[in-house]
């Protein structure tokens, strides 16, 4: 058969291919007849064979047939065979494969092996991609390599080393003796590759660091050599002496100086000496540079060298070099959280960079420029920041208008500063803010009371300019659904105050409603806007209008709360006041909380009707008693639940408002009496069936302390059946300022006495209490 | 560490391809599409860091490139490695191939990808820097290819090179 075509043929004919399918085609004819070559076992073409496989292989076609020829050519002993068979074995193999531990024997011969050139393939092989079986079994004799004179191969051996170390960590402690004297040696290629065995082997093990901290002198006398000793031609790259030694004896000093004060003593000078005197007109002079700052900032200096390694920090990052500000920033944003007041002097300079165009330096900017904000100059970097924020790419507006939030929320002089810096957000960068924002917003609006009309002024204004961007549009349709009375009688103190009426705000809350760009959720925002100012405004009959319109919408979501807010219209008018009133200030909870709030605020007035705790509004007893007919009539199922939740709260207090109110003449009674809680039960009687009582706990705390955690549950005898609804929270209150109130609802058929076990469970002052106590003072109107 | 070294041309056509961490064949050729990709549509006047991308370790991993007129050379590494150092490294390892090949060009590097990995593996050993001295590498590697030059002389091999 032919020669098999050589490697540069080969390739010439493979760039020869003007298609994909073309080049596919070549490299697949060229595959067979290789593989045939394999097959016959050739020696003489093997080489040639296998570099071709290896270009292929580069180019993305499947090489793995060529495997075992690797091995082939490795234990051959012509030293070009071994070449390639090592660069394919480098480049095809690795640990996954079995077949790599064949290799094991003929590295090990190699190893041994009189060229010098013939050890360091083995060695060069072994170092890249030999597995822990390989490592294990050679590691001797890499060790014997590591302790010749030989400096070509006593430099590969020590890499070999980091390699054999990495893989199996346990062999670390058989390469000690051999690096007694690797520092002393002179060749510098022997010197940077021990320096790097040293860095691997004490960032593995504290023992060896410790061991190797008594070399911190000999280390600094090496690198005194370099700085003094002038221009040598073979080390010099741009005027400076062996750069990448210096940088990697640097990076060990930092290592070995890192919370030791001794060894950080004894490198002071050192350091101060290459910070000083090291060219920054090059690459080579700022990489050294860098690295010793790095390194300054990293070992217990003296504060005089951190000033100095930041100065040498905000030198760099007024170098036009891009590489060099980049590598500044990120430098900075590590050491801004230590020294924070150094870094603060080159505030200035950090804000100019956000105006860099290069998308790498502006984000490190931006992030250090948040780390930077504190409640000085907030107002200034506020202003840059927003600057930035509407002139940046949209990947970035997401991360900076969250970041401009957190710091506004940290630091803001004052309510109406926040409150403007987050219009402004909403406004230039709406579409980008996270979908938290808008909860946290609403909340933090509900609670600056005094803001309201300003607020929802300004919103009002920004609703009119521009309804495309979401988050903006709920904020805004929320607040003026529920300020929007202070908005039509134009109290604005804060700024002048606009003449709007109420048709024109309902104007624009129904375009919300019609318009094409706004999301299925802000629709539903606006639409329990419009319901919330019904209780506000005047013009309910256009509301009436719109609500019942959407009764037939076809988004189910819409729909239902059309249908829920028409009844509110027709059959509960009489609660529409009570459920649309302003919201109370909402705690900061965790982050979930104000949305749950938001969205059972949304709920509320629609699920009022199939809520689970209708008995906390207490309303003249009949009409209580159709709420429950409803229920009782619905086969709703109340759900039995232990978690208090806010708008129950509400309806509590309105409870505690009327509580004294004696409903159905069926006297209270005290339940339980002792360690300062008291439990009242106050009774009612559902009429249209007899034999359900409805029995109201009130639980008050006399002590000076709240009483947390608190659970009520009550047990009957088995003719009774029990329910129990959601309390109204479960913190009691100290010296009486309030109480928790639940309903249990006791059916009674066989009208017998009612009798009742109650456990308390709840945690004063730290400690946890339980009680438990039967209740047999029921007075009988209340089940016979 | 650095973890992998690419040559490429301005069309995304891989000259070398040297990976010092195990990754699948294919995974090998994503992630060249993929440093391509991001290297190409930076600007001429932009630093030469960049984030690694997805498949070569996301955030950890730094791609440090320079463009030289055809080919770009990038250094994928991780941060145990000095950036700024390493672009001294990328200049001083096409100096190299300069003085080897002779003012070298995209066609040295195509034809002769079996020397440059040579001349590679004298530089960098496991992903680690073995040597920078820019001499004592083009000795190193001028003895081992007289030492080949010599066994095709007395073994009377029947090719000349490959």
């Amino acid at each position: 058969m032919p020669a098999p075509i050589r490697l540069r043929e080969l390739i010439r004919t493979i760039r020869t291919a003007r298609t994909q399918a073309e080049e596919r085609e070549m490299i697949q004819k060229e595959c067979a007849a290789i593989r045939s070559s394999f097959r016959e076992e050739d020696n003489t073409y093997r080489c040639r064979n296998v570099a071709k496989l290896l270009y292929m292989h580069m180019l993305g076609y499947p090489a793995h047939f060529g495997q075992l020829e690797c091995l082939k050519l490795i234990a051959s002993q012509k030293f070009t065979d071994k070449r390639i068979g090592y660069l394919g074995a480098m480049l095809l193999l690795d640990e996954r494969q079995d077949v790599h531990l064949l290799m094991t024997n003929c590295i090990k011969n190699d190893l041994n092996h009189s060229t010098q050139y013939v050890q360091g393939l083995a060695l060069c092989t072994l170092g890249c991609m030999g597995s822990s079986e390989m490592c294990r079994d050679l590691a001797g004799e890499v060790e014997k390599l590591l302790k010749t004179s030989n400096s070509y191969l006593r430099k590969k051996a020590a890499l070999c080393a980091v390699h054999v170390i990495r893989k199996v960590p346990e062999l670390m402690e058989m390469f000690l003796p051999a690096t007694k004297n690797l520092l002393s040696e002179k060749n510098h290629g022997v010197l940077h590759t021990s320096v790097v065995l040293l860095t691997e082997m004490c960032e593995r093990s504290p023992d060896m660091l410790t061991h190797f901290r008594k070399l911190v002198p000999q280390l600094v006398r090496i690198l005194k050599n370099l700085i003094m000793s002038g221009y040598s031609p073979e080390h010099d790259v741009s005027g400076i002496s062996d750069p990448f030694l210096q940088v990697r004896i640097l990076r060990l000093l930092r290592i070995l100086g890192k919370s030791d004060d001794d060894s950080s003593e004894a490198m002071n000078d050192i350091l101060a000496q290459v910070a000083t005197n090291t060219e920054t007109s090059k690459n080579v002079g700022n990489a050294i540079l860098y690295e010793t700052v790095l390194t300054i900032m990293d070992i217990k200096s003296e504060s005089g060298l951190r000033v100095l390694a930041i100065n040498i920090l905000g030198r760099f990052l007024l170098n036009n070099d891009k590489n060099i500000r980049y590598v500044a920033l990120t430098s900075l944003l590590k050491t801004v959280q230590t020294d924070h007041n150094a870094v603060q002097r080159h505030r200035s300079t950090i804000v100019d960079c956000l105006k860099d165009l290069d998308v790498s330096i502006k984000r490190r900017a931006m992030e250090l420029s948040f780390a930077l904000v504190n409640g000085n100059n907030i107002r200034g970097m506020m202003k840059e920041l927003l600057y930035f924020l509407d002139s940046c790419d949209p990947d970035f507006k997401a991360d900076c208008a969250s970041g401009v939030f957190l710091a506004a929320e940290k630091y803001a002089p004052s309510k109406r500063w926040h409150i403007d810096t987050i219009m402004r957000v909403l406004t230039t960068a709406g579409s980008y803010v996270r979908d938290d924002s808008v909860p946290n917003l609403i909340q933090l609006i509900t609670n600056s009371v005094e803001m309201h009309a300003y607020t929802v002024q300004r919103l009002y204004k920004a609703l009119l300019d521009d309804i495309s961007q979401q988050p903006l549009v709920q904020v805004a349709s929320w607040c003026i659904g529920e300020y929007g009375d202070l908005l039509v009688s134009g109290q604005c103190e804060e700024e002048e105050p606009i003449q709007v009426t109420e048709d024109e705000v309902l104007d624009v809350l129904e375009g919300l409603l019609v318009s094409n760009l706004s999301a299925p959720v802000t629709r539903g925002y606006s639409l329990t806007a419009i319901m919330k100012l019904s209780t506000r405004f005047s013009s309910v009959n256009r509301i009436k209008k719109v609500v019942s319109i959407y009764g037939s919408s076809i988004d189910v979501e819409l729909q239902q709360r059309a249908v829920e807010y028409n009844a509110l219209f027709k059959k509960y008018d009489h609660m529409r006041p009570a459920l649309l009133e302003r919201m109370p200030i909402m705690e900061k909870t965790a982050t979930n909380g104000p949305t749950e709030i938001v969205q059972t605020n949304g709920e509320t007035e629609s699920s009022a009707l199939d809520s689970k705790h209708p008995p906390s509004i207490t309303q003249p007893t009949n009409q209580a008693n159709d709420l429950l007919d409803l229920l009782g009539g619905n086969d709703v199922p109340v759900i039995q639940t232990a978690l208090p939740t806010k708008p129950a709260s509400a309806g509590g207090e309105l409870l505690d408002l009327l509580g004294d109110l004696s409903l159905s003449g069926i006297p209270p009674m005290t339940a339980y009496n002792k360690n300062g809680l008291k439990i009242e039960f106050t009774f009612e009687r559902s009429n249209p069936n007899p034999n359900i009582s409805v029995i109201t706990i009130h639980a008050s705390n006399s002590t000076e302390a709240d009483m947390t955690d608190f659970v009520f549950q009550a047990a009957v005898p088995k003719t009774f059946q029990l329910q129990l609804l959601s309390p109204s929270s479960n913190i009691v209150p100290a010296l009486n300022q309030g109480s928790v109130t639940q309903v249990i609802r006791v059916l009674n058929p066989q009208k017998q006495q009612l009798r009742m076990r109650i456990k308390l469970t709840y945690t004063l002052k730290g400690a946890p209490v339980q009680d438990l106590a039967e209740v047999n003072n029921f007075p009988p109107q209340s089940w016979q | 560490m650095i973890k992998a070294i690419l040559i490429f041309n301005n069309h995304g056509k891989p000259r070398l391809s040297k990976f010092y961490e195990h990754y699948t064949e294919d995974t090998e050729q994503q992630i060249i599409r993929e440093t391509f990709h991001l290297v190409s549509k930076r600007d001429e006047n932009v630093c030469n860091f960049l984030e690694g991308g997805m498949l070569i370790g996301g955030s950890d991993n730094k791609l440090i490139y320079r463009h030289y007129a055809t080919l770009y050379f990038v250094f994928c590494v991780d941060s145990s490695e000095s950036e700024l150092g390493i672009l001294d490294l990328i200049q001083v390892f096409v100096e190299t191939l300069d003085k080897c090949f002779e003012n070298v060009c995209e066609l040295d590097l195509i034809f002769h990808v079996d020397k440059v990995h040579n001349i590679l593996a004298e530089m960098v050993m496991g992903g680690m820097v073995l040597e920078t001295n820019m001499n004592e590498i083009i000795t190193q590697v001028d003895a081992q290819n007289k030492m080949e030059k010599s066994e095709t002389f007395i073994f009377q091999s029947p090719r000349q090179d490959r």
